[in-house]
């Protein structure tokens, strides 16, 4: 579904994302975790086609996204509330997102209201504009957004952090029937290990903007990801000494 | 501590990524500072003698404090519009050990080192040393500078509980407007004669300078209530509790008839009735749309065709300009998202164009009564309107790709400099004063109708090249797609 190669991107000589390949198939459910600046948004975007790769491609659905845009109909994404259009109500920003995917009002009202759990009475009919939600509340609104209009491929840049606990469970649960139930394909980052292999059949550690480690999710991953993480953690200590 | 705070201010002022890039606009500003300066001054040396000629029965000392009220309703105009509470971004400092109170005394403190503070001084001190070449006697006039100096300051902090006040509404200048044209009113129809009660006053304090304290206590007051309002707004809810407001959703089905564009008009009229600068924005119009009344009525100006032409392309297109430039700033807060979706880039422009479009005729409409001044003046108007929307509208949308400027919605408008570049101010080039040159010299040339007609040529030329031109403007702007999402990233 989504092949990357050779790609890179230098922001003034200095590099900070490098990929040779990495093939993700359709319906598999996709992790991508590492420290601060080890590239995960910056491959997204790429992905997004909202910045320019300094070398390489990334194709999707056979379709390369910076070179056209018919990549778009079929994947939806929420990056950051930078997605979000602050003077909408929530309703008003989902028929806005379903006009844009070709949903009419009744296919969104459908959609979100399968999501009267998630949102917690907190989202729907409270009248109020989207700058005014408290963060959590607004990425659960961008997280909604992403799924109207049965995208194929769905693009989630740390959906957990500001979430409560409930709905940090909700999620995830959510993000497993896309991928194991529709075959949608979902990329998701994190800081969080723990979440990420609940969710994810596949993790792809990125370092310095390099993939240190893929695995297939089985028992032992978490252990693994945490042996990987401590040890920079530990190394860094020595190095401080 | 004063000493950090004034750090501080000083690397958030040079290291905001806004004085860096706009050094131009920063020299412009200092150059239009000098030129007040020089103006103040020069009516300040020659003030007297300017008095004396024109009042030549009147003692030119009292005659000048009979304009001190004018003096002050301009103030606070003028401040409301160009002066800001310099707050801080205090919010980081919060849980520090500083004292509540020490935060708001630098606070309010700095406000008085404004330049505005400074520049009536270039006219007072001058006024005085005249004051004393003519025989004056020290103490009067000294007690007189004394005085003059308070009002400023007494004006300084008025300004502020006026902007505390009517920042939360939703015209934030009415409530000037009305205070201020109510007492010129007031005076002007000779109800309460507000000249002499200042200027008596004034008068009376100098000659008895223990009446300066009035002024004082004034001052101190309004200092007071400033630092009170101030304190009740450094706690973080305080700002929290006045977003709550109902969002009273308007039916917006009728741009359905649009079709394909329909979710980006919905889109654009809520982004102009929903956002603080958007709106007032929409609400200067009525100023764009009277603009003519300021030279018609004139007979000085009543056989100067060539004024029919641009204040036609002005009243007629103040929304165009004022909104098309900011095009696609407008929605800079949330472009990246705009650019993942399935979105023709093509659509979104044209909602835009049409709402221009729109404007102009509405504009042009209402402005039908200005034939009361003449059946030609509605002519030129018509004219200007067609350049409006064959030129002037893709004019400004293909400068609009130009733009690398982030806007945060949420500001005033008025004199609201943010996301203003090289840019705006090149455009306006080709968008009033083109026209305005063409139209003049025709009409000099050649005579009114031959100017009309070349107008509305090159209007209708635009419109039927309208699919050409959007096409090539929408290339520009697929163009600098990485570069636009990458500056509106940025904080300015």
């Amino acid at each position: 579904m989504i092949y990357t190669k050779d790609i890179s991107k230098s922001y003034n000589g200095v590099q900070v994302l490098k990929i040779d390949e990495l093939e993700i198939p359709k319906g598999q459910s996709f992790g991508l975790v590492g420290n601060n600046g080890a590239g995960k948004t910056t491959y997204f975007s790429l992905l997004l086609d909202l910045i320019n790769p300094s070398t390489g491609t990334i194709t999707n659905n056979d379709v390369v996204v910076s070179q056209s845009e018919d990549w778009k109909p079929f994947t939806s994404a929420f990056i950051d509330e930078t997605f979000l259009i602050g003077y909408l109500t929530p309703e008003e920003y989902f028929y806005f997102i379903g006009d844009l995917r070709g949903q009419n009002k009744a296919d969104v009202d459908k959609l979100t209201a399968k999501f009267e759990d998630f949102f917690n009475g907190e989202i729907v009919g409270k009248k109020k504009y989207l700058r005014d939600l408290s963060k959590g509340n607004q990425k659960k609104a961008g997280i909604v957004a992403a799924l109207i209009g049965n995208p194929e491929v769905i693009i989630l840049d740390e959906p957990f952090a500001n979430l409560d606990p409930t709905t940090q469970i909700r999620l995830k649960q959510i993000l497993k029937d896309l991928a194991e139930k529709q075959g949608v394909t979902v990329l998701v980052s994190s800081h969080d290990l723990m979440h990420v292999t609940d969710v994810c059949e596949r993790i792809v550690v990125l370092e310095k903007g390099e993939v240190v480690k893929d695995l297939e999710t089985n028992p032992t991953t978490l252990k693994e990801l945490e042996a990987h993480f401590a040890k920079s953690a530990v190394s860094v200590s020595e190095e401080e000494e | 501590m004063i000493k950090h705070f004034l750090s501080l201010e000083w690397k958030q002022y040079f290291r905001s990524s806004y004085w860096q890039k706009n050094i131009a606009l920063n020299i412009l500003l200092v150059f239009f500072a000098l030129y007040m300066i020089g103006i103040f001054v020069f009516f300040g040396v020659f003030l007297f003698k300017i008095l004396k000629k024109l009042f030549p029965e009147q003692d030119p000392f009292i005659v000048a404090n009979t304009f001190i009220f004018y003096w002050i309703i301009a103030e606070l105009f003028i401040r409301f519009f160009f002066q800001k509470l310099p707050v801080m971004s205090v919010k980081p400092l919060l849980t520090f050990p500083i004292k509540r109170s020490t935060i708001v005394n630098f606070v309010l403190g700095k406000s008085a080192l404004s330049f505005f503070n400074f520049l009536p001084l270039f006219l007072t001190i001058p006024f005085s040393i005249s004051l004393l070449n003519n025989g004056y006697s020290g103490s009067v006039v000294l007690t007189w500078l004394a005085t003059m100096i308070l009002i400023t300051f007494i004006a300084n902090f008025l300004n502020f509980i006026l902007e505390a006040f009517s920042s939360e509404l939703d015209i934030p200048f009415l409530p000037l407007l009305v205070v201020g044209g109510g007492l010129f009113a007031l005076n002007y129809f000779g109800i309460i004669s507000f000249t002499d009660i200042v200027g008596q006053g004034i008068l009376g304090i100098s000659e008895n300078p223990i009446y300066i304290l009035i002024p004082l206590i004034v001052l101190i007051a309004l200092y007071r209530f400033n630092f009170n309002i101030l304190r009740k707004k450094l706690f973080l809810d305080a700002s929290l509790q006045s977003k709550v407001k109902e969002v009273n959703a308007s039916d917006l089905s009728w741009t359905k008839r649009f079709g394909d564009i329909a979710p980006f008009m919905q889109l654009d009229l809520k982004l102009i009735w929903r956002n603080k600068r958007t709106k007032s924005m929409a609400f200067l119009m009525v100023i764009g749309l009277l603009y003519g009344l300021f030279f018609y009525p004139q007979p000085i100006y009543a056989d100067k065709t060539f004024l029919y032409a641009f204040i036609g392309i002005f009243s007629t297109g103040f929304f165009l300009i004022n909104f098309g430039q900011f095009i696609p700033a407008w929605d800079s807060g949330y472009y990246k998202m705009l650019m993942s979706q399935n979105i023709k880039y093509e659509q979104y422009l044209r909602s835009k164009f049409i709402l221009m479009v729109m404007s102009v005729v509405v504009m042009f409409v209402l402005g039908i009564p200005y034939v009361y001044f003449g059946y030609k003046i509605l002519i030129a108007h018509a004219a200007a309107a067609v350049y409006n929307i064959g030129v002037n509208t893709h004019v400004i949308m293909w400068g609009g790709s130009f733009n690398r400027k982030k806007i945060d919605l949420d500001k005033k408008a008025a004199f609201n400099y943010q996301g203003t570049g090289a840019v705006q101010w090149l455009i306006g080039i080709p968008l009033m004063l083109v026209p305005m040159a063409i139209f003049g010299l025709l009409d000099w040339l050649t005579g009114f109708e031959v100017a009309v007609a070349v107008l509305v040529l090159a209007g209708g030329l635009g419109i039927l090249l309208h699919k050409p031109l959007m096409k090539a403007i929408t290339q520009k702007y697929l163009d600098s797609k990485y570069k636009m999402i990458a500056a509106f990233g940025k904080d300015s």
